[in-house]
């Protein structure tokens, strides 16, 4: 049994705001900077603390601050110091941009004890700026990520693969391989999460349309071909088989969750569904975790949509359809979401688990094809 | 390496780090920079060495420990002995006890 299973909450995710000082066009969830709205609203410095501290008495080791961007937070260092001196450990999601030589020294006298994780969206200025849209941000960007450097605190990198910056790639890897803390590849997004909060129909529209093909998703994939087939073949014997009418087959709400700007705990960080989120004004961390997301996670598909695909779909491994998705895209838990489909569809085609025209909910022998699959010498 | 004297008296170094108990284990964060050499990773106590770093009190020399823990365990005082010499070597290593005198 793992760490995370045994104890009540081992971590913990805080959106310390939704605001961002950049504007990227892809994401999910962040507002601008001077959203007095959303600034009037954000959980308190006390607030936070409060749910630290708890964390703290139910076995948590590890919180990541996120966002929006967190650096933003004015309180953010006194949150990041009461959180070490409370025994955490903090992983620290931030665009870099706002990293300054006082920063810099904190972590190096009080260290995160994890790597930051750094977003960075292009190698060129006219790339990073075309996707953040913000003057400046480029070179602010830099200028923190030297910051980390010069004073030798532990930070990887991530990306997202975006038209503007597709082309980038290869620089990108040769730059990340060579910063001392960067044990593997970056990862990177690339099928973008529609508005978390189902709040503007126009950033949908946009983020949808710089989604990548499903084929182009598999030429990304397969970039290291002998390494992904292997890694699939690994991962098929073990996650292929239809979920049924269980929604919650990932991990969510079990040993940790995730904090919104606003106080309300969350199952993950995309999953705002009305139905999965706990007031931590009005209780618990251990009351959420023990019994609202003990119960949530027994909810079971209702919609024939659903019930007829992606409850008889062994793809489930392969796809990214869950509830935090499908609650994104269709306000629902449990409604397709035709582009994951998509893409799970093809990279079943070229792992050859089916042929064109198939369906994956409606074939028998699946169990017979993906073991032929983990055996076979090569693709 | 510095030496570990059974005449000397040990102690957590309070200030930089913290102690944790979870569900029985016991953890020790590094709050501080520099303590060892796993880029400051955290530090989970066995059961020897939990019983050791009970007793590092101030107060008691390593040896009046070492006595203790005989009368608690099984085992030679010759291998409680270098239990608690290995043991208490590698929390000053860590700068994670301080010897008081």
């Amino acid at each position: 049994m793992s760490y995370y299973q045994r104890v009540v909450c081992g971590y913990l995710d805080i959106e310390l705001t939704e605001r961002c000082n950049n504007n990227c066009i892809h994401c999910y969830i962040n507002l601008p900077l001077d959203d007095s709205v959303a600034l009037k609203k954000e959980i308190t410095t006390t607030e936070v603390k409060r749910i630290l501290k708890e964390a703290v008495s139910l076995g948590c080791l590890t919180v990541r601050f996120t966002g929006g961007e967190p650096l933003l937070r004015e309180d953010f260092e006194e949150l990041y110091i009461f959180a070490r001196k409370s025994g955490l450990r903090v992983i620290i999601f931030t665009n870099a941009t706002l990293i300054t030589p006082r920063l810099v020294e904190l972590f190096r006298r009080i260290p995160p004890l994890e790597r930051i994780e750094v977003s960075v969206y292009g190698m060129r200025k006219e790339s990073y700026e075309s996707v953040t849209r913000i003057s400046g941000s480029f070179a602010a960007a830099w200028r923190g990520i030297n910051l980390l450097l010069e004073k030798k605190i532990p930070f990887i990198v991530k990306s997202a693969i975006l038209p503007t910056n597709k082309d980038e790639l290869k620089d990108f890897e040769k730059w990340a391989a060579n910063l001392p803390w960067m044990d593997r590849l970056p990862s990177y997004s690339m099928y973008f999460d529609l508005r978390a909060r189902r709040d503007n129909e126009n950033k949908n529209k946009l983020i949808k349309s710089l989604r990548l093909k499903p084929q182009e998703c598999i030429d990304i994939l397969i970039r290291r071909k002998q390494n992904y087939i292997r890694g699939m073949k690994q991962f098929c014997s073990k996650f292929m088989r239809p979920p049924g009418s269980k929604l919650f087959s990932c991990g969510s709400g079990v040993g940790g969750g995730c904090v919104d700007a606003y106080g309300n705990f969350q199952p993950c960080m995309l999953l705002r569904h009305p139905s999965c989120v706990y007031d931590l004004k009005k209780g618990t961390l251990k009351d959420a975790l023990v019994n609202f997301f003990t119960e949530m996670r027994k909810i079971e598909a209702s919609n024939p949509k659903y019930l007829s695909r992606c409850a008889r779909c062994f793809l489930k491994g392969l796809c990214e359809q869950c509830p935090g998705k499908s609650w994104e895209e269709h306000g629902t838990l449990d409604t397709p979401v035709e582009y994951f489909c998509e893409v799970a569809h093809a990279q079943a085609r070229f792992l050859g688990l089916m042929q064109d025209g198939e369906k994956a909910w409606g074939i028998q022998d699946w169990q017979d094809r993906v073991k032929e699959f983990t055996r076979k010498e090569c693709l | 390496m510095k030496k570990v004297r059974l005449n000397s008296i040990y102690a957590p170094a309070n200030d930089n780090l913290v102690v944790r108990e979870i569900y029985g284990e016991y953890i020790i964060v590094p709050i501080v920079s520099g303590l060892g050499d796993l880029d400051d990773a955290i530090f989970s106590l066995n059961e020897t060495g939990r019983a050791i770093w009970d007793k590092l009190d101030g107060r008691r020399t390593l040896k009046n420990i070492v006595e203790q823990l005989s009368k608690d365990f099984t085992g030679s005082v010759e291998n409680i002995e270098k239990d608690c010499q290995g043991f208490v070597a590698e929390l000053l290593k860590r700068k994670m006890v301080i010897e008081i005198k």
